[in-house]
């Protein structure tokens, strides 16, 4: 810490800075969205007419049970899931290891509602697999709409996010307390149950309350493939889009039941978590065995089979892109012409994509970068404050925060709805805590006397920053802009409730074609999609010369 | 350009710890001065008070006549070299040294020509376009060196400069500093914990404990004539004994080594609040101060263990009274001393130090120091 005798200099008002922007961006919406829950439609006074219209009708709070169940249903399967798989990638010699890292990423990248329209394709009610065993073998398929939809859904989708936590912290497991518990007799599932997990419970728990968050936020897949069965996030959207003139008072209520549920979660997810982590670090870690016989060929099953089913949606949709369509539906043979369509119609979306998109990222990038580095360097009250603020998107679902936007930017001066701006605002709020996170990883892992060297030699702190710590973070620095990116682009549920025909995205075109029942051109941007998130992981292994992401 | 640097009762805090209680020190200009004292005694906290890097809690640290408590390290125009070297991985030999120059808005020719000075005299010149990861450790110390040296800087400051080296590079690093600092006579403090690198390069050096300062003086006046206990066993290796002393007519005062053995010596201090005649006393005697010999007089001792170590032999002897002592001996041609062989101890009365008993201050006086 350079001098902290003068604790006031040029970071300080860069602190300072990004916390007005924060405050004007993030928390004044959010208190709009506050005040709104609390004020009467008609009068325009303080009331509880909101909550108590939700508590009465089951209507609407069978939503948040709804919500609840699905949540905690995705949260403890993908738990379920992620840890053998993790374990058995850390253990055993798997054949492809290094193309099935890659497979999980690509599946846990793409937007979850594309995986929610494929499975529709294919198990839907007109569905290639429904068909295909109703007249075969005159088998009824399990219904995939509502509860078991959302659930196969989300979990494929969220188990890598759990599963890349736990290659983590497996990679801090030393090999030596393996073998340690295998000479006092545990082995097999026994030594994973009781020797590995109780390692990598800390990480667990993280993990899981990111897919909580993830699932109790997620619009697309439940609006596509839920019918009947809605989720909070439905319901906001709903009630304020609605037809009939949207309720913001009643849409904003809702959206406080949804982010004190959260924060709920949140602040218990921590207080179990401090009382339990503890920081490993392995000297040899954990090698892959190659196992033999019936052990092996059921974990080449189990790792097969699960990626293979993540990864199904999304080569299905490629596939579907490439079909002939006559009007809605596919016919036999291959075209390009949902390509042709697409770019017809989606051309304008692609454009949206990039320019918002990289508009955003830029932002994203510079802001985590400032916000990380006076997180760890300059750390005082306003830093933490900073720090705090920055992760409140953690627990704020995207659709409160589209709905906190429009309602807190729907007037001169701050006339932002309809505008590219606010949309921008939304990639960039909705990032940034991740973001942050990895940029004060890399800024630890500068020592600081480089810094103190520089200063030394006469050099400002801002000199300082831009000529020794800032290139210094660069490649980190780049790789995480990627990962940002591929989120970025994926986004749908605020964007969804901010976007205008002006600025609508890829994301926003695919979710539109897919409603209005054009399957062809959805697949085809879809496709056009899932090939750009490829393409930037790709670039992302390239450049880290890794074959694993941590977010 | 080199400066004098005076602390005033300096103090240090940590949040209430309080490391540096209040510390006075004046270092002459042009002098290669360092602090050495063990681990968690405030060396590392007192160098980055006077690069700027460190608050200061009270007192003042001057530069020549500046007070400086105040003043960003920036702009103090100090040399820093550091333990991790903190070379900018991302520039090459030449751009790292070049960096400080650059800050300094120097024409172009005259940062290249200083840049390749300085290279020369550190004999880095022929890694000048490589990235610093490729060097070796002692490489990129020289690096970290040229760069701190070539701003000519007022003050040059070093942190356990080759703690990160292997023994050998060390002491060729240590007299590469040395003949680098004497050719460019900057004012230098040196930070270590190794007393033989401290003695080695120094032209004078304070012992610190517990962020105080014990003594400062030469390598030879800190070994020879150590101001207190402390300082004689922290530096070189010492055998303490307690002894009783007195107070002779004649002025002089005596020693009592053994029963049998008395020696008498001139020059102490006698506290001026005792009118006893007799007083109990610290004795250092270091490992080469003893003589063994088979004469008459002597402390009477057995010898336990004897190792021959090539120039030297070293002894371990139990005295008398039970008391076990460390002897160093030149080696000599016939066959050493085995264990077991009864010896006759005398020491070189002119080299040992005497402190008293209770503030375990030296009671030496008047005596050339
Ligand atoms: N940032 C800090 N916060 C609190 N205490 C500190 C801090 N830095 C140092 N200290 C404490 O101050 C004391 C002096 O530390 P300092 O690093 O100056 O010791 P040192 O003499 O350099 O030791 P070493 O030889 O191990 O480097 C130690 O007790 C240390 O624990
Ligand atoms: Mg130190």
């Amino acid at each position: 810490m350079i001098n902290q005798g003068k604790k006031r200099d040029v970071w300080t008002t860069i602190t300072l800075g990004i916390l007005i922007i924060y405050g004007l961006v993030l928390i004044y919406p959010l208190f709009i969205l506050f005040k709104e829950s609390f004020v009467s439609g008609d009068r325009g006074t303080f009331s509880l007419e909101h909550f108590y219209k939700f508590f009465e009708k089951k209507y609407y709070y069978g939503a948040l049970f709804n919500s609840l169940k699905v949540t905690v249903a995705v949260t403890i399967s993908t738990v379920i899931l992620a840890t053998p798989l993790a374990y058995i990638m850390t253990t055993f010699k798997i054949k492809g290891k290094l193309f099935l890292q890659i497979l999980i990423l690509i599946s846990s990248m793409a937007p979850p509602f594309i995986g929610a329209y494929s499975w529709i394709l294919l198990m839907g009610r007109n569905g290639v697999v429904t068909n295909f065993m109703k007249d075969i073998f005159h088998i009824n398929t399990p219904d995939i709409y509502g509860f078991t939809g959302i659930l196969l859904v989300l979990t494929l989708q969220l188990t890598p996010l759990v599963y890349m936590y736990l290659m983590g912290a497996l990679k801090g497991v030393d090999s030596s307390l393996l073998e340690a518990a295998e000479s006092m007799g545990y082995t097999g599932i026994n030594k994973m149950l009781r020797v590995v997990l109780p390692l990598i419970v800390p990480t667990l728990l993280a993990g899981s309350l990111l897919v909580f968050m993830r699932a109790l936020a997620d619009f697309g897949t439940p609006m596509l493939i839920g019918e009947g069965f809605k989720t909070m996030p439905v319901l906001i959207f709903n009630e304020f889009i609605s037809e009939m003139g949207g309720d913001d008072g009643f849409a904003a209520a809702i959206s406080v039941i949804v982010v004190v549920l959260a924060l709920f979660v949140f602040l218990v997810q921590k207080y179990i978590s401090n009382r339990k982590s503890f920081s490993m670090n392995a000297l040899r870690p954990i090698k892959a065995k190659q196992e033999k016989g019936f052990k092996n060929v059921l974990a080449h099953i189990y790792v097969y089979g699960f990626i293979g089913l993540a990864i199904l949606p999304q080569v299905y949709v490629i596939y579907t892109a490439f079909l002939k369509t006559s009007g809605r539906i596919f016919v036999k043979g291959y075209s390009l012409d949902s390509f042709r369509v697409a770019f017809d119609r989606a051309g304008d979306a692609l454009v949206n994509t990039f320019t918002l998109g990289l508009i955003a990222l830029f932002f994203v990038v510079l802001i985590a970068i400032l916000i990380g580095y006076v997180t760890v360097r300059r750390r005082n009250i306003l830093t933490n404050g900073l720090d705090i603020m920055s992760m409140v998107p953690y627990i704020v679902p995207g659709s409160v925060l589209g709905i906190a936007l429009l309602l807190g930017f729907n007037n001169k001066p701050l006339m932002l709805s309809g505008t590219a701006t606010i949309i921008i605002i939304a990639f960039v709020i909705r990032r940034l805590p991740y973001t942050i996170r990895s940029s004060a990883a890399i800024i630890h892992q500068i020592n600081p006397s480089i810094e103190e060297a520089s200063a030394s030699l006469g050099a400002s702190n801002l000199k300082t920053f831009f000529k020794v710590t800032l290139p210094m973070m660069l490649p980190g620095v780049i790789s995480g802009a990627i990962l940002s990116w591929v989120t970025i682009i994926s986004e749908l549920s605020t964007s969804i409730l901010l976007y205008t025909a002006h600025t609508k995205t890829m994301t926003i075109s695919i979710y539109t074609e897919v409603i209005r029942g054009n399957y062809g051109i959805a697949a085809a941007l879809a496709t056009i999609l899932i090939f750009i998130t490829i393409i930037s992981l790709l670039i992302f292994f390239k450049l880290t010369g890794r074959k694993e992401v941590s977010l | 350009m080199s400066i004098a640097i005076h602390f005033t009762d300096v103090i240090k805090k940590y949040g209430d710890t309080t490391v540096i209680p209040g510390l006075s020190l004046k270092i002459k200009k042009g002098e290669f001065f360092t602090l050495l004292g063990p681990s968690g005694c405030g060396k590392t906290t007192l160098l980055r008070m006077v690069a700027g890097f460190n608050s200061i809690e009270g007192g003042e640290i001057h530069f020549d006549d500046k007070v400086v408590n105040e003043l960003a390290p920036q702009h103090r125009n100090i040399g820093m070299v550091f333990q991790n070297y903190a070379i900018f991985p991302h520039m090459t030999v030449k751009q790292n040294v070049a960096f400080g120059l650059k800050n300094k808005k120097l024409p172009k020719d005259e940062i290249e020509k200083r840049v390749d000075d300085i290279l020369e005299v550190v004999q880095i010149s022929q890694f000048k376009d490589t990235l610093p990861e490729n060097l070796s450790g002692g490489q990129q110390q020289r690096i970290a060196l040229a760069r701190a040296i070539v701003i000519e800087p007022d003050v040059l400051l070093m942190d356990e400069p080759l703690s990160n080296l292997d023994a050998k590079l060390r002491v060729e690093m240590r007299e590469a500093i040395k003949s680098i600092q004497r050719k460019v006579g900057i004012t230098t403090i040196y930070v270590t914990h190794d007393q033989e690198e401290a003695m080695a390069v120094s032209d004078r050096i304070a012992v610190m404990k517990s962020g105080e300062i014990q003594q400062v003086g030469t390598p030879k006046e800190i070994y020879q004539r150590p101001e207190n206990i402390f300082v004689a066993s922290f530096i070189g290796r010492t055998n303490v004994l307690e002894r009783q002393i007195n107070r002779r007519e004649d002025g002089s005062y005596r020693l009592h080594m053994d029963p049998s053995y008395h020696v008498s010596i001139k020059d102490i201090v006698w506290s001026k609040e005792t009118n006893q005649e007799t007083m109990m006393a610290k004795l250092s005697v270091r490992p080469e101060e003893f003589i063994i010999d088979d004469d008459e007089s002597g402390m009477e001792g057995t010898i336990l263990t004897s190792s021959f170590l090539g120039m030297n032999t070293h002894y371990l002897v139990e005295l008398g009274d039970g008391e076990h002592v460390e002897i160093i001996q030149e080696s000599i041609l016939g066959d050493y001393l085995p264990a077991g062989t009864l010896v006759k101890l005398r020491i070189k009365k002119e080299k040992i130090n005497v402190f008293d008993h209770n503030t375990e201050r030296t009671m030496l006086g008047g005596r050339s120091k």
